[in-house]
């Protein structure tokens, strides 16, 4: 039997490509760098980061959706790819700015004499003088690139090995990861980590040896790459999802006991996709805080994980274009409501300040949302595309789990 | 009439001291000289003369030692404010300009010990109390030999505490080393702050490098050169400031020395480009060396030579052999006795953080339990509770009576939150605990906007009952606040009511049938729905009296539930679902193992935190179902 080719089995891949290359190609023809200036570098730069976001929903889809994990602690590895990378970073960009003034002394500097400036202007903020073991590689970009995917991929390995080989699930397995990475925030606001403390990695937004290019042009270039790193790795979810393997993570969310029974080593499965989907959030990471220009522990904290969840559940778990949807269209109207832009709603009586409510109007939508449309606005394609869920309507016949439904013991 | 006359006529004979003293006239008269110039030396009998002529003489001194005694015409009178009095007769004196008298620190200091030993021996009790406490404060020589000699201190209190301090000043001013050894002796073993404060300097060293053995000095301890506690730059920079050795070259210095003598982009021949290479550096300082330009920096071989001759010793600054040991064994076994009272301390620590971990979880085990449901909205119905009690607090003026008011009132709107999040949104979700985990944080997060919306984002007070304040004290080292014993007390209350409930009502029976098997228990008639309703809503309620407890010793604000959130479900997580023991054990097991750590590092409580969740991620590993796992076909849910 000969399988269709990758394409014709996921249209909705070509769908999504198509779509992302106009929207590039749009922002680039409007920005003040390359096209007409309708959008500040600031909005390209927004732009950017809420592709890099999507990125991070897609892997988050991977997990939840697909293999069923409702993972609390993604943003964590989303942050640690922003450190690894604003390492570099900042590391660099001293090295240059400490060189150019040790230049002016009498007597050029040693090696030794270099580095001690650099650490002293690093961690001066957090009293401390010298250069931390993490920071051993941060001279070099290609071990940093390397280990933006090396330090999340072996961090989720690890976890990931803990929790599954002992049957951890469910919301426990929720928890669990909430509890990873709020440890590690923790553990990152302390001043002897090595990170900075709570000051965290700042001034990413300028990259070393690209002094003379100007953020105009660099946030356009920055849009680029992630929308390429978007393209690709969505191209790569879907296939792995799309394929027999995909068969058999879904399996797994639907019934991991029953995949067992059948021969399935459950927990590779587990662990590939955790892994995966970890090293996806590190890169799209390692994108978004270049551009955002500062990066700090706070940036951990389960509330982020929780949010990029909603972002998925709104958007649509099950299906990658929904965790993309969700999170470009969420992450834009919070920071729209946020930003103090948005009008007042004017009530009889009383002057809606979105600022003050958008919060509340999220949480509530939310709850709709899962109430009333757990497929999110992904559901809609749905509907375009005739899937239906069957109408189970009626009361339950039974009160455990599964039992027939009046509607369907009739048919 | 009478009464008011005779009352009059005692107030004038008051006002008017005895016309004279002829006693402290005498002694006066006799040594004016030592009054008007006096010595340290000579200056005691005399001062012991006039303390012994009564209250005049008293005051006398005190004038004295406060440098208010002036010298007018031969007469002393006592300056205060804008008059003055005449010492001896206690008459105002007018129109006099008297020559101020201004004794040294040395004088006062005998002055004040004879006021002192005057105020031991008052008759008022709160004298002789106070004058205890001033001699504790600061107390001298002087002060031990007054002590020694005043008279037995007829109140039993008074007289313990004037034992000790006396024991202590000996400790520290005898002349007699065994005296001072015997004082230590008695001591040793009590954990006082006083009792430390004086072991202290007996045991102060100072370190001192020296060829041989320092001839007669008490010697604690000689130092081996490069050891743990005294590493070899020790050893260098302790040489260098007794200018045994040359100071070493630092890299700044020979820096600095460098570039000062750059001639033509060269330092002695070595062009500066090059001067990026450490080796280079000291090539081009040896050679300034040579031409003799900079001073000659210490070599390697040359320390080594200086450290090699000398030895290191720790030296006491009490000359006194037998007086150290005593002190040293008696602060060896005041330490044990310290650690232990730490121990317990950090006991009572681990206790009330356990209960308000047990009080914050209770409410989310049960429902947890008994629906699998985890309730993100939990630590926002702890926070609802505690601004009930704020808002119970502005109500009602009266702090025990607002608090009284705030428990039910707390759990009364919690438990109607309770009931209403079931109705609207967790019973649509039965069976889909990751959708119910989400739909109850958009709840959370919706609560908590709200509660910044409407009480703002400044923390809110919530003030415990003047009865609820302060410590009760054990001794220097152990201590609790009352707020927690009474956190403490109200989660016993808790499990004592719960397991009542549970254990002794239909409703206790029929939310453990429902856990065990929900199919089963409906079949039996009961009503899983209005029991998992019920089961939430007892499980906000409590949440709602944790958020007052909670509430009365930390701030109020819309973050609070979130500070105790994931504490909450780690205890839940830990402990094993649906058993109060298991959550008392897990509340316990975080309690403890959060102050623990904590102690080994106090002044870093993010890491005790960061600590504390990995052993709980590795716990896990080991119990995944908690401590207490539920067994039979409910653990299969």
């Amino acid at each position: 039997m000969t399988r269709q080719p990758f394409i014709l089995r996921n249209p909705s891949v070509l769908v999504v490509l198509a779509l992302l290359a106009a929207f590039t190609l749009a922002v680039t023809l409007m920005s003040t760098a390359y096209g007409s200036g309708a959008l500040p570098t600031s909005t390209v730069k927004v732009l950017g980061k809420t592709l890099c976001l999507a990125l991070a929903a897609v892997a988050m889809d991977l997990v939840w959706g697909y293999l069923g994990i409702l993972s609390l602690g993604q943003m964590a590895f989303f942050a640690l790819g922003g450190y690894m990378i604003g390492q570099w970073l900042m590391y660099a960009r001293t090295e240059a700015i400490v060189a150019a003034s040790l230049s002016g002394n009498p007597i050029p500097p040693t090696v030794q004499e270099l580095r001690e400036a650099v650490a002293n202007q690093i961690f001066g903020v957090v009293g401390s003088a010298d250069l931390p073991l993490v920071w051993t590689l941060a001279h070099s970009l290609t071990a940093q690139l390397v280990l933006v995917v090396a330090v999340p991929g072996l961090l989720a390995l690890v976890f990931g090995w803990l929790a599954f080989r002992s049957r951890v699930n469910g919301v426990y397995l929720s928890i669990l990861t909430q509890a990873m990475t709020l440890a590690l925030a923790l553990w990152l606001f302390q001043n002897d980590s090595g990170f900075r403390g709570n000051n965290g990695l700042s001034g990413l937004q300028n990259i070393p040896g690209l002094d003379g290019v100007g953020q105009a042009r660099l946030s356009v270039w920055f849009l680029w790459a992630s929308a390429a790193a978007l393209a690709l790795f969505y191209v790569l979810a879907a296939w792995v999802v799309g394929g027999k393997f995909g068969s058999v993570i879904r399996a797994i969310r639907d019934d991991e006991t029953r995949v067992r029974f059948l021969g399935y080593p459950v927990e590779g499965f587990k662990l590939a996709v955790f892994t995966l989907a970890a090293m996806i959030t590190a890169i799209a990471g390692a994108l978004y805080y270049p551009q955002a220009g500062i990066i700090n522990p706070a940036e951990l904290m389960p509330i982020a994980s929780i949010y990029l969840a909603v972002w998925v559940a709104i958007g649509g778990r099950g299906r990658l274009y929904g965790a993309m949807i969700g999170a470009i269209v969420v992450s834009l109207l919070s920071s729209w409501f946020t930003g103090g832009r948005a009008p007042d709603l004017n009530l009889p009586g009383y002057a809606v300040k979105w600022v003050d409510w958008w919060q509340v109007a999220l949480g509530l939508s939310f709850v709709l949302v899962t109430l009333f449309a757990p497929k999110g606005i992904a559901g809609i394609f749905d509907r375009l595309a005739g899937i239906l869920p069957p109408r189970r309507h009626g009361r339950d016949l039974g009160p455990d789990q599964g039992a027939l439904q009046e509607q369907e013991a009739k048919a | 009439m009478t009464c008011r006359l005779i009352a009059l006529l005692l107030n004038l004979f008051l006002a008017l001291p005895a016309a004279a003293n002829p006693a402290l006239e005498a002694v006066i008269a006799d040594n004016l000289d030592q009054i008007e110039r006096p010595s340290r030396r000579t200056v005691e009998p005399v001062v012991a003369r006039i303390a012994a002529t009564g209250p005049e003489g008293m005051a006398l001194l005190s004038a004295w030692a406060g440098r208010s005694l002036g010298l007018a015409d031969g007469r002393l009178v006592i300056v205060t404010g804008d008059g003055a009095t005449d010492a001896v007769t206690g008459q105002a004196v007018t129109g006099a300009d008297p020559k101020m008298l201004r004794p040294n620190a040395g004088v006062r200091g005998v002055i004040e010990s004879a006021l002192v030993a005057g105020e031991i021996a008052s008759p008022d009790r709160a004298r002789r109390a106070a004058a205890l406490a001033s001699i504790a404060r600061d107390g001298t020589a002087e002060h031990l030999a007054a002590l020694r000699a005043a008279a037995p201190e007829p109140d039993p209190a008074l007289a313990a505490r004037r034992a000790r301090i006396e024991k202590l000043l000996t400790i520290r001013f005898d002349a007699d080393p065994a005296a001072r050894v015997t004082a230590i002796q008695d001591m040793a073993g009590d954990v006082g702050l006083d009792f430390r404060a004086a072991l202290n300097p007996l045991l102060a060293t100072r370190r001192v490098a020296s060829a041989d053995e320092p001839q007669g000095a008490n010697i604690a301890r000689e130092l081996r050169v490069g050891s743990d506690d005294f590493p070899r730059e020790a050893a260098i920079a302790l040489l260098t400031a007794q200018g045994l050795v040359q100071p070493r070259l630092t890299a700044a210095d020979q820096r600095n020395a460098l570039a000062a003598h750059i001639v033509d982009g060269r330092v002695g021949g070595v062009s500066v480009a090059e001067l990026s290479d450490p080796q280079a550096r000291d090539r081009a300082y040896e050679a300034l060396e040579g031409a003799g330009t900079v001073p000659p920096a210490a070599t390697e071989a040359e320390t080594e030579a200086a450290l090699a001759g000398i030895r290191f010793f720790d030296v006491y600054a009490e000359p006194e052999a037998a007086v150290t040991d005593a002190a040293r064994a008696a602060q060896r076994g005041a330490e044990w006795r310290l650690g232990a009272m730490k121990g317990i301390d950090l006991g009572l620590d681990a206790l009330s953080l356990a209960s308000i971990y047990f009080l914050a979880a209770i409410g989310l085990a049960i429902t947890f339990g008994v629906m699998r449901v985890i309730n993100m909205a939990h630590g926002e119905f702890i926070m609802m509770g505690a601004y009930t009690g704020y808002v119970a607090q502005t109500l009602i003026a009266d702090r025990t009576l607002s608090l009284v008011a705030a428990l039910p009132l707390a759990f009364a709107v919690t438990f109607a939150a309770g009931v209403v999040l079931y109705r609207l949104v967790i019973r649509h979700l039965a069976h889909r605990p990751l959708e119910t985990l989400l739909a109850t944080f958009g709840v959370s997060i919706a609560l908590q906007q709200l509660a910044k919306n409407i009480f703002g984002t400044q923390a809110r007070p919530l003030t415990a009952p003047a009865w609820l304040e302060g410590a009760i004290t054990v001794n220097d080292v152990v201590s609790i606040s009352t707020i927690r014993v009474a956190i403490f007390v109200l989660a016993l209350l808790f499990l004592g009511l719960f397991l009542f409930i549970m254990k002794r009502t239909r409703l206790g029976l029929e939310v453990r049938a429902v856990t065990q098997n929900p199919g089963m228990a409906a079949s039996m008639g009961i009503n899983p729905d209005r029991i998992a309703m019920m089961t939430f809503g007892l499980g906000s309620g409590i949440a709602g009296i944790a958020g007052v407890a909670i509430g009365l010793f930390a701030q109020v604000t819309s973050e609070l539930g979130q500070q105790y959130i994931v504490q909450s479900f780690m205890t839940v997580v830990v402990g094993g679902v649906g058993n109060i023991w298991g959550t008392l054990a897990g509340a316990g097991l975080i309690g403890v193992l959060s102050k623990v750590i904590e102690s080994f590092n106090p002044s870093n409580t993010l890491a005790a935190q960061t600590f504390m969740i990995l052993f709980i991620v590795i716990f896990i590993q080991f119990r995944p179902r908690g401590i207490i796992p539920q067994r039979g076909r409910a653990a299969e849910a």
